[in-house]
């Protein structure tokens, strides 16, 4: 959960990866690593071949990063509060950066609570963090009508415990492609 | 949630063999304050064995309301009388209980059976016999025999012990009542179920089940029909359902916030918190016309409205002060008055029926608990000491509130008595159980 971490880790693994691997999505590096790339492949004849991964520019690291950050869907709030920690604004930018790439795209932000106070309070204070995510997104040039909200209060809690730590993970936003 | 049947009968248990009390039970406070009672099991005057035990479900009944406590049976010096004929006022002395209760069953057609039942005053009996002999017609305190079918054993159980507790507070009893609820069992496929039950938990109906939360049911005033909250459609929107047609009506449907339903004293309207026009703001919803009114105006949150028994106010939650706190909006001016200063949070309140007083949750220290203020003197009490409670709903009598809270984890139903001196735990059975609404008088 720690982005800035996530983040710096990213910065650093990203070149080495650009020079190692030749896939261009994060997702298909697996594949890339285990059939084309590294020790190279046999062919018939017993011939074989090497050859590096492709280079990325900056704006395909940019597009790898962006994406890994879009993984990341659900932010965090304090008690009874909705405003977006900084903490995540680098994941709300990846967001934000593709929905405005793609204004076809719409994303569905849900609004949740932990289970302290009245349901109905929380569906309220549930749907005034998934507007502050909505807000934060428009204030990077999402289109609204690319954006649907919805607020589940306490009604859909991540984390039954009802200890502090399940509280946290319960007090979110979640954006749904 | 057999729960409640469980519950019943393990009320019962602990009252008369403390020993097997170490269940999932159940009352956790104020049986010692409670007034001794005595509940003869009736008679059964037919051959083969005896149907239902009606003692038993107006003993429970009087467990339940947290103001009597019915005696062993083993300890009465008659046993196996129903009726006053048979009652020797000197026999019963010594016993320590304010009245008794006797009745007789017998065979009355196919299917059909013939209930009487006498409530005699003990205390008075106790005195006269001290006097020498006198009509036992004098501590008679209700007579009554009806004709029922073997399905309503239960039923008029309650109306037994409806007149009993009556005859002997003042205060109308609320046995022969229901109780909404949501269950939520998240290892089914469609986890959320609304329910109904007998206010003891028998006669359990689902009356919707759904993938996706269902909140917030209430009563009409009538009995008749159940407000809530479905997210069947991936969005909040207001139902009423007929439960005797099934038949729903969607009443809300706008886009944000369509929640916190409650019926007007009327039966007509709908108090509901919509979010379409920005902030979760009161509105009041015709329900035939669908015609809808704004009521409050505010940048914070406002919610939770409930009506004043006259109809013409709302008690409503707002953040308007920067935490939830109750207001109070009068429907013609539309003026606010904020009802809650002590603690740091108050919100989901209501008036009790007779209009004195408010129940509502309150925060102080970071603990949710469930709280009563009197409207004149602004006294405060907190009735329980439960884990987030929520969700408080009172008996149309007035005398209990039955509302959501946590036990070991898991979301269960409790009871508390308006004087905070009862209280109970309804243990569930299988999934969380939340969002409890008890029914008007039926």
């Amino acid at each position: 959960m720690d982005l800035n971490k996530l983040l710096k880790a990213m910065l650093v693994a990203l070149p080495i990866m650009a020079i190692s691997a030749c896939s261009s999505t994060s997702e298909s590096e697996t594949d890339a690593m285990g059939s084309t790339s590294g020790s190279g492949s046999e062919l018939n004849g017993g011939v074989q071949t090497g050859g590096v991964g492709a280079m990325l520019s900056p704006e395909e690291q940019q597009r790898q990063q962006l994406e890994e950050l879009r993984r990341e869907h659900i932010i965090y709030f304090d008690f009874d509060r909705s405003e977006v920690q900084t903490e995540f604004a680098a994941v709300l930018e990846a967001h934000g950066t593709y929905l405005v790439e793609h204004p076809s795209v719409r994303v569905l932000i849900e609004g949740h609570a932990d289970e302290r106070g009245t349901p109905e309070y929380n569906i309220a204070l549930g749907e005034r963090r998934a507007k502050a995510v909505a807000k934060y997104l428009q204030g990077m040039g999402v289109q609204p009508s690319q954006m649907s909200i919805v607020s589940y209060g306490e009604e859909k809690p991540l984390d039954f415990s009802r200890t502090d730590e399940g509280f946290g993970k319960n007090r979110r936003a979640v954006l749904v492609y | 949630m057999k729960i409640l049947a469980k519950w019943l009968a393990l009320v019962v248990l602990l009252c008369t063999t403390p020993a097997k009390a170490a269940l999932d039970i159940v009352i956790t406070e104020g049986v010692d304050a409670a007034r001794p009672i005595a509940v003869m099991p009736f008679v059964w005057q037919g051959a083969g064995a005896p149907p239902q035990a009606i003692a038993d479900v107006v003993m429970s009944d009087l467990v339940r309301s947290g103001t009597f406590k019915p005696l062993d049976e083993l300890g009465f010096p008659q046993r196996n009388i129903g009726a006053l004929a048979q009652f020797q006022a000197n026999a019963w002395a010594s016993v320590g209980a304010e009245a008794l209760v006797l009745g007789s069953v017998k065979p009355y057609g196919t299917d059909q059976f013939l209930v009487s039942f006498d409530l005699i005053d003990l205390v008075k009996a106790q005195n006269q016999a001290l006097k020498g002999p006198v009509s036992a017609t004098e501590f008679l305190m209700d007579s009554r025999q009806t004709v029922i079918s073997a399905a309503q054993f239960r039923q008029y159980g309650h109306r037994i012990s409806d007149i009993v507790y009556e005859k002997l507070t003042g205060i109308r009893g609320a046995f022969l009542t229901r109780v909404s609820y949501v269950v939520v069992n998240h290892t089914q496929k469609a986890p959320y179920q609304l329910m109904i039950a007998d206010y003891d938990g028998y006669n359990e109906q689902m009356l919707l089940r759904s993938p996706e939360p269902l909140m917030s049911p209430t009563w009409s005033p009538d009995g008749r029909r159940l407000a809530y909250v479905s997210f069947e459609n991936k969005k909040a929107e207001i139902f009423v359902q007929d439960l005797y047609t099934q038949v729903r009506t969607k009443v809300s449907s706008f886009p944000g916030i369509n929640g916190a339903p409650a019926f007007s004293p009327d039966g007509k309207s709908l108090a509901v918190t919509l979010s379409k026009d920005g902030q979760p703001e009161i509105y009041v919803i015709d329900i035939a016309t669908k015609a809808i009114k704004r009521i409050t105006n505010h940048y914070a949150i406002d919610t939770e409205p409930s009506w004043f028994p006259d109809g013409k106010s709302l008690l409503f939650t707002s953040e308007r002060g920067g935490k939830p706190q109750l207001y109070r909006v009068d429907l013609n001016s539309g003026k606010v008055t904020r009802e809650t200063f002590e603690g740091e949070w108050n919100l989901g309140g209501s008036i009790t029926p007779d209009g004195r007083s408010m129940i509502f949750v309150n925060r102080t220290n970071g603990k949710f608990n469930i709280a009563r203020m009197d409207l004149n003197t602004r006294f405060m009490q907190v009735l329980t000491s439960t884990r987030l409670d929520e969700s408080p709903s009172v008996a149309p009598n007035g005398t209990m509130v039955i509302y959501g809270t946590t036990y070991q984890g898991k979301q269960v139903l409790a009871a508390v008595s308006t004087d905070g001196r009862f209280k109970a735990r309804l243990p569930a059975g299988q999934g969380e159980v939340k969002s409890p609404s008890w029914s008007p008088f039926l």
